[in-house]
């Protein structure tokens, strides 16, 4: 055995570790916080940019005077969406599809995760079922409508059964990425440190697979979305009134101006909700040291 | 014949502290991977013994075998033939810190005590101690990647001194380490073991290293993996890598090594 040295090495000891404490001081972290109104602007300018350009060219498109009886300028439209906006029949609307599009993919990431770790745990399961979960995702989802239209009838579940059916294959391949790509170092870490089956399941393979999952999240939330309007714009329920009634109703009507502005409020819906999840993304990303700045 | 003990499970009625109970033992251990005759002899009939308390470094050149040996004390595999012995609580240190990124390095740390069955109050308390021990105070709450590589494999020497382990199994851990940081990570572990009773094998390519950490450097040959020589390490504690007797045993015992290659290559 090695006796205890401290009493004649601990000093030089001491100084040798500061001095290298010294040399492998990570960059301080300067940025947070104290130039945040530039940081914001910085991640602002884009957008903001981004928006002036497709009204300039939606304004000169207008101004060239093509199909100039039926389509809009911006100006038009953003005052009919301004309109809208003060009536309380679009946030009824805007209501209603939030409501089905949460209670969907909220199913749809339960029924995604408990498949995914079944698929993920369960080898013959996994042989059976794991190309069926990548089949089901190419498939169309507005092709499902029929069926499910002929099996629940024209109503809120067979909305409901279709988002579930575009966003739970995502979601569910998301989790068994996740899971066969946890490093093998850190199953056997996990192993050697006593960790097995469920312990080794919640405190290793789940928090590993984290990343990959809210990946499939996002992919989800994009078909939830997608399934969701070719749904309200098939399933019309009388009384009911959601984005893709009005957008429907505009149609029968002609109305060009309200249906470009319900479809730019879809679009920003769209954006902010995967907004969310990039931010997300990006969080997990920096506190696991994945971004390349770090 | 083969078979595997791992005996003391340690959970309940632990030994007294300060009893040395970690042995390893390998009797005739051999393995093989694959079969027919693409099979590859990765060990060959290895006997080997890590009495309680000792520092035994395992040294050869790359495709001796090394990391197959401590995989199978881990019990990560199976011995094709021969008998593996081990008693008391195996940990197992890898040449990558091998550190779970979404925790913090307290958060590692407590993790081992949590495979353990420690509650709360009593990981907080215990990954904080054995972060003072490896000089990494204040530092708990950082993540694995805002450590630098020193730091990051000094709380992975915290987390296996969390299992509580009597046999630390050592896989080239300073391997990746700058030679001034893997200096210091030698101090620190000489001043770990003079605390705790620990059985230790190690294993490295790195003679001086060896000669500079062991109690006892045992020579492996390549493929197969044979033990070729043993050479006690009479140099008192503590010593420095660069000292005149480590340099002096490390030459003769690269002069082993070398013999051997050229043994090997005709």
């Amino acid at each position: 055995m090695p006796p205890g040295d401290e009493q004649t090495s601990l000093p030089a000891y001491a100084e040798r570790l500061a001095w290298l404490e010294a040399q492998e001081a990570e960059a301080p972290p300067e940025q947070r916080g104290r130039r945040l109104l530039t940081r914001a602007w910085a991640a602002l300018w884009p957008k903001v940019l981004a928006i002036a350009i497709v009204l300039a060219v939606w304004q000169l498109i207008h101004i060239s005077g093509w199909k100039k009886d039926i389509f809009p300028g911006p100006g038009a439209t953003l005052a009919n969406l301004w309109d809208q906006l003060r009536t309380g029949l679009l946030w009824h609307a805007i209501g209603t599809t939030a409501e089905r599009a949460v209670i969907g993919f909220g199913l749809a990431v339960v029924i995604g995760a408990v498949v995914g770790a079944l698929v993920s745990r369960i080898a013959p399961l996994r042989a059976a079922v794991g190309s069926l979960i990548t089949g089901l995702q190419t498939m169309p989802s507005i092709a499902w409508f029929p069926f499910a239209i002929i099996l629940f009838g024209i109503n809120t579940t067979a909305i409901l059964f279709v988002i579930v059916l575009g966003a739970a294959p995502s979601v569910a391949n998301g989790l068994i990425a996740g899971v066969d790509y946890t490093p093998p170092l850190l199953l056997r870490a996990g192993r050697m440190m006593g960790l097995r089956r469920l312990s080794l399941y919640r405190y290793l393979i789940l928090p590993a697979s984290l990343p990959a999952f809210v990946a499939g999240l996002k992919q989800g939330w994009a078909f939830a979305w997608r399934s969701l309007m070719a749904g309200e714009l098939l399933v019309i329920i009388a009384n009911q009134p959601s984005l893709g009634v009005l957008l429907s109703t505009d149609q029968d009507q002609a109305d060009m101006e309200s249906a470009t502005a319900i479809i730019i409020v879809i679009l920003v819906l769209g954006i902010i909700v995967h907004t969310l999840f990039s931010l997300a993304d990006r969080a997990i990303r920096r506190r696991w040291g994945l971004t390349g700045t770090s | 014949m083969k078979s595997v003990t791992v005996a003391g499970q340690r959970l309940e009625a632990g030994p007294v502290k300060g009893e040395v109970t970690g042995t390893v033992r390998l009797a005739g251990v051999s393995k093989v991977f694959g079969r027919g005759s693409s099979a590859v002899r990765a060990l060959d009939q290895i006997s080997l013994e890590v009495p309680p308390g000792e520092f035994t470094c395992l040294i050869g050149a790359s495709g001796c075998g090394k990391s197959t040996l401590l995989n199978l004390v881990a019990a990560l595999e199976e011995p094709t033939s021969g008998e593996v012995t081990v008693s008391g609580r195996v940990a197992l240190m890898f040449q990558e810190p091998a550190l779970f990124p979404w925790l913090t390095a307290a958060g590692n740390v407590e993790l081992a005590l949590r495979a353990r069955g420690l509650g709360r109050a009593e990981r907080r308390q215990g990954a904080m101690e054995l972060l003072d021990t490896v000089h990494l105070t204040g530092f708990g709450g950082k993540r694995p990647h805002q450590l630098s590589g020193g730091m990051r494999q000094r709380v992975a020497l915290a987390r296996a001194l969390a299992q509580d382990a009597d046999v630390l199994l050592m896989d080239e851990p300073f391997g990746a380490l700058d030679a001034m940081t893997r200096d210091l990570l030698h101090d620190e572990l000489d001043r770990v073991c003079a605390g705790r009773q620990l059985s230790i094998l190690f294993v490295t390519h790195n003679v001086r290293e060896a000669v500079r950490l062991g109690d006892r450097v045992v020579v492996l040959s390549s493929r197969p993996g044979r033990v070729i020589d043993e050479f006690a390490v009479p140099i008192e504690h503590p010593r420095r890598i660069d000292s005149a007797p480590v340099a002096e045993l490390a030459g003769r015992i690269t002069d082993r090594l070398r013999e051997e290659m050229s043994h090997a290559a005709r």
